[in-house]
């Protein structure tokens, strides 16, 4: 190995030192950044590469999760126990506040992921966030897969794909009309295994579901739903204790568990390197509606 | 070890870009099957007998309406030699600054033309831009050989053709491929169909082409995003901690080293190069790190740290190439903003010196640039920047344009003459070049 092979980064260095990169560009050039925090594995690892940006100072920013109110327990107490533990502030912005006063109403399917757009935009105007953190990445959704680093949205919260400005080297413009905000992906250019590969190589932890665990669990629309107060077994649907994991965390409702024997993150990066689907075509039932689900949502203000 | 490299396409409007790069994750095994049975659903849906792999990055609603791309789709797959990011780019001219954005990153630009078309104005609009961003390596991929019977003669005649253009423009080493994206001859394998062509296929040429240049022998630049200082919310340890976060834009540091902050011309010696809580001994690009000096100087968001043995000398007043990418013209008076680094002053434009003619690559008198156009201009700031040539630093060479009103991004610049070895140098270098 020569010295030049020594000083070149590895893949998971390189997307670790862009991502910190965008952390701190934000940080410096908007007043009142957020970062979207659910739990999930992308947030926990965005949130991660945040305390290592800033270090030793604190992470200059609060987190954000739009509660559906259709949780799994162990994914809430995570998220507790983490801003509890980095000392950082927690906003909660409630689907279920929105559907107890009817400012939303219940969807026919009961599920709840779409509804999350209102209380997010609400949030938004409500502290006045000009930047939030996203973890979406590039790889998940054929939408997500055109969308910038730092995505405009305008008054409404709304994005206009026709419409992108152009985002050159590693310049990023964060520039935006009084009312406008921007929304940051720090992880575009993450894949799935990537995650996992980092996940493994920070030694992160996260809630115990995303590793292999017996659940009770039904099929529907071909996903193994988990039993539980917000899902319960239509007539024909039969209630099975299965070896699964989450690939995905969403509305517990309608969030895909897959069977699986992997236990530790190894195991799961072998599974992840090997699986045939996609991360949302295996676990996400609201993204199967239509072809431009995730593009019609993201031009309403969703994440 | 697996390293990246990351991809453009480029090339008119319906010369196969998206089908090429559908085509290249489909035969590298990196379609999943949910997303393959999508595309197939929505191509049986459209009447076609097969899978439409474009549909693979075409994933827009309007894009899908008018089956053209819009705007630049990233896709990511692995080798066992290497991962890739993918970036598929439109052909379209009005949407030419998505396919700058694109090419801005790239490692390689692979530019495709349509076999029985030839060279079109994008064809030479695209391979300027790949020039003027000084892309590290072009491929020029000619496609839609299927169509005239994968017949050698026109081949030669338009890879000929598109390598005289490239050559107008300044690129000198572009390897060209007979390729069907619609088949898969030579994307992937190497096709029977071309016994002619003893070349790599696409992928196995993508995967042995040189690593890109040697970062860590220019010398070091340092752009400050922010100060790192956690006063009282640290532990007491951290009380007095000053650090100044970056990413290494190129070079390499080490701790010990004499550095000078532009543009105050300050200097001081690194003591510390700290990463999360690890202390290093030393950084090179493109590692976000916290640097910290020896002396308590000045020192925010904006300036430049460079080794003290190579300072680029700051100055008010740049010559510049820029793409001009927005509506509205750019006439000598205009003032915007301009973003180097991290450092964002006000600019006027002084003089336009003059715009790049797409048929002979030779820079025009004008008076104004408009949508599209590359040409040079004379910029006077408000606040001096070390600024230099994009040519030997692509790293601090850049700067955008950016519309004070709205923020809009009007233009990518490069400091300095980026379009220097074009025609006029060429027809001195070019002969010995040109094949018989
Ligand atoms: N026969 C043949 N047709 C091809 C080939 N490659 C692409 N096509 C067809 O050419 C048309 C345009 O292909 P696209 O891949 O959408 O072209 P593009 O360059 O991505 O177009 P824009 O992104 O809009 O600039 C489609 O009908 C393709 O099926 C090829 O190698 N042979
Ligand atoms: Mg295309």
């Amino acid at each position: 190995m020569t010295l030049t092979d020594e000083r070149r980064l590895t893949q998971l260095q390189w997307l670790e030192s862009e991502a910190i990169h965008i952390i701190r560009e934000v940080a410096a050039e908007f007043e009142r950044p957020v970062l979207l925090f659910s739990g999930g594995k992308d947030s926990v690892v965005m949130l991660h590469l945040a305390t290592k940006a800033f270090w030793p100072a604190p992470v200059p920013f609060p987190v954000l999760h739009v509660d559906t109110g259709h949780n799994f327990p162990e994914v809430m107490a995570f998220r507790d126990a983490t801003v509890e533990r980095l000392g950082i502030r927690l906003e909660v912005a409630s689907v279920q506040d929105y559907i107890d006063d009817g400012r939303l109403r219940e969807r026919s399917d009961g599920t709840r992921n779409q509804l999350q757009t209102q209380p997010l935009l609400d949030a938004i105007t409500g502290h006045k966030f000009d930047a939030v953190f996203g973890g979406g990445r590039r790889d998940e959704e054929k939408a997500r897969a055109k969308e910038r680093v730092f995505s405009l949205r305008d008054e409404f919260g709304q994005w206009d794909p026709r419409n992108q400005r152009p985002e050159l080297w590693n310049l990023y413009n964060g520039r935006h009309s009084p009312g406008e905000h921007v929304r940051v992906f720090p992880l575009s250019n993450w894949t799935e295994l990537d995650v996992w590969q980092y996940i493994g190589a920070e030694g992160i932890a996260l809630p115990e579901l995303y590793y292999a665990h017996q659940r009770e669990v039904f099929e529907r629309d071909g996903m193994l739903i988990a039993v539980s107060d917000v899902s319960q077994p239509h007539e024909g649907e039969t209630v099975e204790k299965r070896q699964v994991r989450y690939r995905t965390v969403g509305d517990a409702s309608c969030t895909g568990a897959v069977e699986s024997d992997a236990v530790t993150v190894e195991d799961v990066i072998v599974e992840v390197a090997a699986t045939r689907l996609t991360e949302r075509g295996a676990t996400r039932a609201d993204d199967r509606a239509s072809e431009a689900a995730m593009e019609d949502r993201k031009k309403e203000g969703y994440f | 070890m697996r390293t990246l490299l990351r991809l453009a396409t480029a090339g008119s409007v319906d010369d196969g870009k998206s089908t090429l790069v559908g085509r290249l994750l489909y035969d590298s095994k990196s379609v999943l099957a949910d997303q393959f049975d999508a595309v197939e659903r929505v191509s049986r849906d459209r009447g076609l007998a097969t899978a439409d792999l474009a549909l693979l990055t075409d994933g827009l609603r309007s894009e899908r309406e008018q089956g053209i791309t819009i705007d630049v789709a990233y896709r990511y797959f692995a080798t066992a030699e290497r991962s890739f990011i993918l970036a598929d780019c439109p052909g379209h001219v009005q949407y030419t600054r998505n396919t700058v954005t694109g090419a801005s990153t790239a490692d390689v630009v692979v530019l495709l033309v349509d076999v029985r078309h030839g060279i079109q104005e994008q064809t030479r609009r695209h391979l300027a831009v790949a020039s003027l961003l000084r892309v590290p390596h072009v491929i020029v991929v000619v496609n839609k050989i299927d169509l005239v019977d994968f017949d050698e003669a026109t081949y030669d005649r338009v890879s000929d053709e598109v390598l005289a253009s490239a050559r107008s423009l300044g690129l000198y080493d572009v390897a060209t491929i007979p390729v069907s994206a619609l088949d898969g001859d030579n994307v992937v394998t190497r096709s029977e169909r071309t016994p002619w062509y003893d070349g790599p296929s696409l992928l196995a040429y993508l995967e042995q082409l040189s690593p890109v240049g040697d970062p860590h022998s220019e010398p070091l630049r340092f752009p400050v995003q922010l100060v790192i200082r956690p006063q009282s919310a640290a532990s007491e340890e951290f009380r007095d901690y000053r650090g100044y976060a970056g990413q290494v834009a190129s070079g390499l540091v080490r701790v010990g080293d004499p550095v000078t902050v532009q543009p105050s011309g300050r200097t001081s010696t690194v003591v510390g190069i700290d990463f999360a809580g690890q202390e290093r001994p030393e950084a090179f690009a493109p590692q976000s790190v916290t640097l910290r000096l020896a002396d308590d100087i000045d020192i925010s968001r904006g300036d430049l740290i460079v080794t003290s043995r190579s300072v680029p000398p700051v100055t008010q007043d740049i010559d510049g190439t820029i793409a001009w990418l927005a509506d509205g013209s750019l006439v000598p008076g205009t003032k915007v903003l301009l973003k180097h680094g991290t450092r964002t002053v006000q600019a006027m434009v002084k003089a336009i010196g003059g715009k790049l003619d797409l048929d002979d690559a030779r820079l025009l008198p004008a008076e104004s640039l408009g949508l599209n156009d590359i040409g040079h201009v004379t910029l006077r700031l408000a606040k001096p920047i070390p600024a230099e040539e994009y040519l030997h630093a692509r790293g601090t060479g850049a700067f955008l344009l950016i519309d004070a009103q709205d923020g809009a991004t009007l233009a990518a610049g490069m400091v300095g003459d980026a379009l220097l070895d074009t025609k006029a140098e060429v027809e001195a270098v070019g002969a010995a070049t040109v094949p018989a």
